[in-house]
């Protein structure tokens, strides 16, 4: 008579593929692949209209919470709900506006049973847009300047210091670069309207976009680093499509960040890697990105180790992958029955 | 001369995997890269191709030279 194992119950948010997308269906493939013992992927919704509710093979069950506007406690009385029913052992949080919260109540899930593997505060605010320019120099990192500002009329002096074009950024989501004080001063009401204030004005780099994706033990070490170019930027500077790459810089780069901040969880540094070889750090996002699913395809599954790490099991660091392993993201119209969307929509779990 | 990471095949697809760059070659510029990867220098190269097709030996000079500006234009060739 066979054995029946219980699966591993793994909560996972960031379910809208769209084309800004989320990473909680790329997250999901890559932990489908790589977790050898069954696993239960249970989705963490936040609207009913998000692909990966309805999309085969990746959610078990979605459950919808609420924004992370209503606070820590909102969202740990709904965990708690869910845990409940489904008994969850390891959650991961996809977006970074959530992060706090899930910060927050990470100590109480556990006193639950359910594990995380995510930043502290400290090391959360070290990266925040707010602090970049900051850490790197404290770490000797290249940040371009930037400035925080409340008032669209700081950007005459930004202007006259930075020079244009510059970027005008949200505190969470959104960059815009801006060729004149007129198109900074659109993109500034646009974004602060949309994401709130303050707005963050950074100096222009020119160069090739380069990503990277990894993975902080927490002590100071490198789990995984996988370097990657975009190769096709949407509208919204999504990459499309993208390359892994072999460069011992790119490498160093992200094991200085691990070893400055101990970084605990994934992670995603965005680079502008200019003609001179210089690598300016622009952002870095406390999470993983929305390609994750190539650090899967290209040897070193990123998701999978975090889990098994979030379980207590000691993940030797990876040594390889793919240099030349591509991703190109596709769209696709999936057809769903109205009576799933209704039950979403209507009972808040499908 | 041609940095040592850098990936060809057979049907002249060059990869720089430092850059994600990649480009395509006809036979001969294929042969080159390949000659460069087996730490041939120039002027081997050039007798190597002047031995084997039927061109004269300003006709290689011009080329192999134009295509090794190529090569640096493009951030294949070790600085």
């Amino acid at each position: 008579m066979s054995e029946n194992k219980k699966p591993i119950v793994i909560a996972v948010t960031g379910l809208n593929a769209i084309d800004s997308p989320g990473p909680g269906v790329a997250v999901i493939r890559a932990l489908r692949d790589g977790i050898k013992d069954p696993i239960r992927i249970i989705g963490l919704a936040y609207e009913s209209l998000e692909p990966g509710i309805y999309m085969d093979g990746i959610c078990d069950k979605t459950y919808q919470i609420s924004y992370p506007a209503a606070g820590a406690e909102v969202l740990y009385q709904s965990i708690k709900f869910i845990h409940d029913k489904e008994n969850i052992d390891v959650i991961i949080p996809n977006f970074d506006a959530e992060l706090y919260n899930f910060i927050t109540i990470a100590p109480r899930l556990r006193s639950l049973g359910i594990h995380s593997f995510l930043p502290s505060f400290e090391m959360f605010d070290a990266r925040d847009k707010l602090n970049l320019y900051a850490f790197g120099k404290k770490n000797d990192l290249l940040v371009p300047k930037d400035k925080a500002i409340y008032n669209v009329y700081e950007l005459n002096q930004i202007g006259e210091d930075f020079g244009y074009p510059l970027v005008v950024k949200g505190k969470f989501y959104e960059a815009v670069v801006a060729y004149t004080l007129e198109q900074a001063q659109k993109a500034f009401y646009k974004i602060s309207g949309k994401w709130g204030l303050p707005i963050i004005v950074q100096q222009f780099i020119n160069g090739t976009e380069v990503n990277i994706a990894a993975l902080g033990d927490g002590e100071g070490n490198a789990v995984s680093i996988i370097p990657m170019k975009k190769m096709y930027i949407t509208d919204k500077g999504k990459a499309w499509a993208g390359i892994t790459l072999e460069d011992d810089a790119l490498l160093d780069l992200a094991k200085k960040f691990v070893a400055a901040t101990k970084w605990r969880g994934g992670f995603e540094i965005e680079i502008m890697k200019t003609a001179n070889d210089e690598l300016y750090i622009m952002e870095i996002n406390p999470r993983f990105p929305a390609w994750i699913y190539l650090s899967a395809g290209a040897g070193q599954n990123q998701p999978a180790a975090l889990v098994k790490i979030a379980l207590g099991e000691k993940v030797e660091p990876f040594t390889t992958y793919d240099v030349g392993k591509l991703f190109i993201r596709y769209s696709w119209d999936h057809i769903v029955d109205v009576s799933n969307f209704q039950q979403f929509s209507a009972f808040g779990s499908l | 001369m041609i940095k040592k990471n850098i990936a060809t095949n057979e049907f002249g697809f060059v990869f720089n995997p430092a850059t994600g760059d990649s480009f395509s070659s006809n036979p001969v510029a294929a042969e080159i890269i390949q000659l460069m990867k087996d730490n041939h220098s120039l002027n081997e190269i050039k007798k190597i191709l002047l031995d084997k097709y039927e061109v004269d030996k300003m006709t290689i000079e011009k080329d192999v030279d134009e295509f090794v500006g190529l090569l640096k234009e493009n951030n294949l060739l070790n600085k």
